[in-house]
């Protein structure tokens, strides 16, 4: 997550100090995730020595304000037109825990399944009670440009329906999972091959498609 | 929740379907229990042939259990007559299709109001309270459209009225987003949704984990039995971080 960027988007609407930053990002992300000002004060530093922000004086209650720069402008266009990284995708530990319970002895692998598709439906729930009520506040809000609380809202929302979106991908990557291994045991089984608790069976439609894994 | 003390909408107790005999015998449903409340939108999932359509056309008195009960309002469904299941679908029971199903010849405002019609209702009195539920949906404004000058999330929102005109208090969702893109769907879950929290009761069965999240509850299904159910918990707990630790049986293995 970019924390660098998403200062410099706040920073380009005018001149903020640091606890005010988090406050921001955090009305905007709904504090999903959230920010300490220590964060916000490092980046701050590394944006000031890399030319992207200055010290832009200090406010009536005497708070120190930090401005973007051309510099910094340019970064945070730059940033919106490239598409976000997707060549080192961050390690999942459903995946791996799948992968590493895939004839695994004493792992009942559908159990591992339904106990997960619990968890991520509840979630998705959640998200979508919090949703119901974004939209309402979405869609009794005004104009966007100039209305912080709309913003926020939309903002909210949309960062919400990632989630719930992310959610779902996981609910149906399951669901994928277990119907291929079930008409895979079901396969196997009608093929009369000794019992499923030999460790990793039936590896030729699986494992060699990942060994190109990078580590 | 306070929904202990009140009546069920729809109680299935120990159902059991089967279809053939023999050799070819096919277990449908085998033992299902499972109460919708007043107030309640209850999702059932699972992989096809899982039981889940056999659960809702049970539930709906378009086909009969093997054994169990179908209790709706109260009335034992599988102990009643032929005119008096045909009597109590019409008050009681509304069903909401993948594919609309309203009659094309008819506006939006007749096709709400045929259930009561047929029930025995004046025509001026059917019209009036399919107008109100037009209404109440903030769908007046589609009353006097045929289907075919209506989008698909139109006419799903017309059969949601049409479902709930009058007195009906339960709704039997078969994949209703189905025939819908992303968006369209949610505005029909979401008036689902509302229905069920003006006091209705619903049950949506639905292969999209994003629409079943709209329920209080979600039961699996597998095989013909339910093998696990979400709990409902505070919309709030998961922003206050505060559990609210309603039970945490969830459902038999």
């Amino acid at each position: 997550m970019s924390i660098r960027h998403g200062l410099l988007a706040l920073l380009e609407q005018g001149p903020r100090y640091g606890s005010q930053l988090r406050t921001e990002f955090e009305s905007r992300t709904g504090a999903t995730w959230p920010l300490n000002v220590g964060q916000v004060y490092t980046t701050l530093s590394r944006l000031e020595r890399d030319g992207m922000v200055v010290p832009g004086g200090d406010d009536d209650a005497g708070h120190p304000l930090y401005a973007i720069t051309d510099a910094g402008r340019e970064e945070l266009r730059q940033w919106f037109e490239r598409p976000v990284d997707r060549t080192s995708p961050p390690r999942d530990e459903l995946a791996i825990k799948l992968a590493m319970a895939v004839g695994a002895p004493g792992v009942d692998i559908q159990a591992v399944i339904q106990a997960q598709r619990h968890a991520t439906l509840k979630a998705m729930q959640d998200y979508t009670r919090l949703k119901a009520q974004a939209l309402i506040a979405v869609e009794s809000g005004g104009d966007l440009q100039d209305n912080a609380r709309g913003r926020d809202d939309m903002a909210w929302l949309l960062v919400l329906e990632q989630l719930i979106f992310q959610t779902e991908a996981e609910a149906r990557w399951l669901d994928h999972s277990e119907s291929r291994l079930v008409r895979l045991s079901a396969t196997a089984k009608r093929g009369a091959t000794p019992p499923p608790a030999e460790p990793a069976p039936r590896t030729a439609e699986s494992a060699p498609a990942r060994a190109s894994r990078r580590r | 929740m306070s929904d202990q003390s009140r009546q069920p909408v729809l109680q299935l107790e120990q159902l059991t379907r089967v279809h053939g005999s023999g050799a070819t015998e096919v277990h449908a449903l085998r033992g299902v229990n499972l109460s919708v409340f007043p107030g309640e939108l209850v999702a059932v999932m699972g992989p096809s042939g899982s039981g889940k359509s056999t659960l809702l056309t049970i539930a709906g008195g378009l086909d009969n259990p093997t054994s169990g009960k179908v209790v709706v309002e109260g009335t034992d469904i599988t102990q009643v007559t032929r005119k008096e299941l045909a009597a109590l679908r019409r008050r009681s029971i509304g069903y909401v299709f993948q594919d609309y199903n309203l009659i094309p010849a008819l506006t939006a405002a007749e096709n709400v109001a045929l259930p009561r019609e047929l029930d025995g209702t004046s025509a001026r009195k059917a019209r009036v309270s399919a107008l109100a539920a037009l209404e109440e949906m903030g769908l007046s404004h589609l009353a006097d459209r045929f289907p075919d000058e209506m989008s698909g999330g139109q006419q799903q929102r017309v059969a949601i009225a049409r479902a709930l005109v009058g007195d009906r208090r339960l709704v039997l969702a078969d994949e209703p987003t189905g025939a819908l893109d992303s968006e369209t769907g949610e505005s029909v879950l979401a008036l689902l949704r509302s229905r069920c929290d003006a006091g209705a009761a619903g049950i949506l069965v639905t292969h999209e984990p994003r629409f079943a999240a709209w329920a209080d509850r979600v039961v699996f299904l597998r095989d013909g039995s339910v093998v696990d159910e979400t709990i409902r918990t505070d919309a709030e707990s998961l922003l206050a971080g505060s559990g609210t630790g309603t039970g945490g049986q969830a459902g038999a293995k």
